[in-house]
């Protein structure tokens, strides 16, 4: 109970003062929305062609823009040097890293709020398949933002820290984009259960492994 | 209260420091002084669990920084030239985050507490990035004894200071030492260090070069021997 309530105070503190700002996450928003906009008009997208391209567009969009928050998470504490007087709170180094886990993973889960309905009209897709597409999109948040927030605390001790997040985490994040694409793919498609289960199992598996992964060697990681 | 046996760390090839041997007793106020690059920060650094030392350990109230590094977290409280603050925050919210990472009881109460210590209640609701450097100094110094820490840890508190807010802070200070908590600080300026300290320590190649009590040590002497110190 009680490392519950620091993973609360650290996810708390992150989304307050942004809240105050609005700084990462309109970046963020914007970003993802440009993403949507320039790839409807590079593609010409019509109603045949959509199905196919709109899931990849998507995960572009939500990755990408997610990377945006991922940067900004411990940069910001560092640079202010505020990740020194986290560091030197007495409480498991795990529910710092399962505090900023939540609190990137709730700003890419607000953007996808706003850019998942954009683009089902930008598109012109079923809104049928909207809940289902919900449930794909926060297990890839989750995912997404749990190996993230590891990297993220590992890059910030390096020189070209901005450009050494989306190096480290995109190419260990490509099963989970893979299997994230092709459900949203199939669920736009309306596959049917049976032939969408290997990606389901690939997206939970992946968030359970990584998360356990992350979450266990992040006192390693964030130590100088 | 604080003892530090044999403490060495290398960066690399780069010794800092070289084998740091100090008693501090509780309630002690010792202020250590040295050139740039002396190894101040990085000393305090160790202390405070931030850095692990390449050799040596400390113990801080009777319990090894190198062994049990969250326990003696719980009993210090780091003042830097860094506030260690978010600046989004108000006074209170910071506090409050603080509080709970310390596990702080009646928090709101002691939150107010603090806040009257330093003098900035009447500035409570308002984003830290709205205060002066000496507000936030000072608020940074109302987060480090949030939960009563037994020892304080200061690396040039002063650094960027006013004259008007390094007079406040110096009140500040002598509150702190006159609160029986034991004090480490740095600082470049000899006289103030030698002001507000029980005994003075000259840290200088990476060793404890030099240490006395600071009364009886006229600030005469006390440049005199830093600069042999100092040359070497």
């Amino acid at each position: 109970m009680n490392f519950l309530r620091k993973v609360a105070a650290v996810a708390w503190k992150d989304l307050r003062a942004e809240w105050r700002t609005r700084e990462v996450f309109s970046a963020m928003f914007v970003f993802a929305l440009l993403i949507i906009i320039i790839f409807n008009f590079a593609l010409e997208l019509r109603a045949e062609n959509a199905r196919v391209l709109v899931p990849g567009i998507l995960w572009v969009a939500f990755t990408f823009s997610g990377m945006l928050g991922l940067n900004r998470s411990f940069i910001q504490e560092k640079d202010r040097g505020s990740l020194e007087g986290l560091l030197l709170c007495p409480v498991d180094r795990s529910a710092i890293y399962l505090g900023k886990m939540l609190a990137n993973s709730a700003l890419m889960a607000l953007v996808a709020v706003f850019i998942l309905p954009v683009s089902f009209v930008l598109f012109n897709l079923s809104f049928g398949a909207l809940p289902m597409i919900v449930v794909v999109t926060a297990l890839g948040t989750v995912g997404f933002a749990g190996v993230g927030t590891l990297f993220s605390a590992m890059a910030v001790n390096t020189r070209a820290r901005e450009v050494m997040l989306p190096l480290l985490l995109f190419p260990v994040a490509v099963p989970l984009i893979i299997a994230a694409v092709k459900l949203t793919a199939g669920i736009m498609d309306g596959l049917p259960a049976a032939e969408l289960a290997r990606w389901w199992q690939l997206l939970i598996g992946f968030d359970a492994i990584f998360f356990t992964l992350s979450f266990m060697t992040f006192d390693y990681v964030i130590e100088e | 209260m604080i003892q530090v046996r044999g403490l060495t760390k290398a960066f690399g090839p780069k010794k800092v420091l070289r084998g740091i041997d100090l008693d501090v007793a509780p309630g002690e106020f010792l202020t250590l002084v040295g050139p740039n690059g002396a190894g101040k920060t990085t000393f305090l650094r160790i202390l405070a669990t931030l850095s692990r030392a390449t050799g040596g350990d400390a113990l801080i109230g009777g319990v090894s920084i190198a062994e049990h590094p969250a326990q003696v977290r719980r009993n210090i409280g780091l003042v830097s030239h860094r506030t260690l603050l978010y600046d989004d925050l108000t006074a209170v919210e910071n506090l409050q985050f603080y509080g709970r990472m310390y596990d702080v009881p009646n928090l709101n109460a002691r939150i107010d507490e603090v806040l009257h210590q330093v003098d900035l209640y009447f500035r409570r609701h308002d984003p830290v990035r709205t205060y002066s450097r000496g507000m936030q100094q000072r608020l940074s110094i109302a987060r480090a004894i949030l939960h009563d820490p037994q020892v304080m840890l200061m690396d040039e508190p002063y650094t960027g200071l006013d004259v008007q807010a390094t007079a406040m802070l110096r009140t500040v200070l002598q509150g702190l030492a006159a609160s029986g908590r034991t004090v480490i600080m740095t600082t470049h300026d000899l006289e103030l260090g030698l002001e507000v300290a029980d005994r003075v320590a000259i840290l200088s190649g990476g060793k404890i070069g030099f240490q006395a009590p600071a009364k009886g040590l006229s600030i005469h002497d006390f440049r005199r021997i830093y600069a042999e110190q100092v040359a070497g």
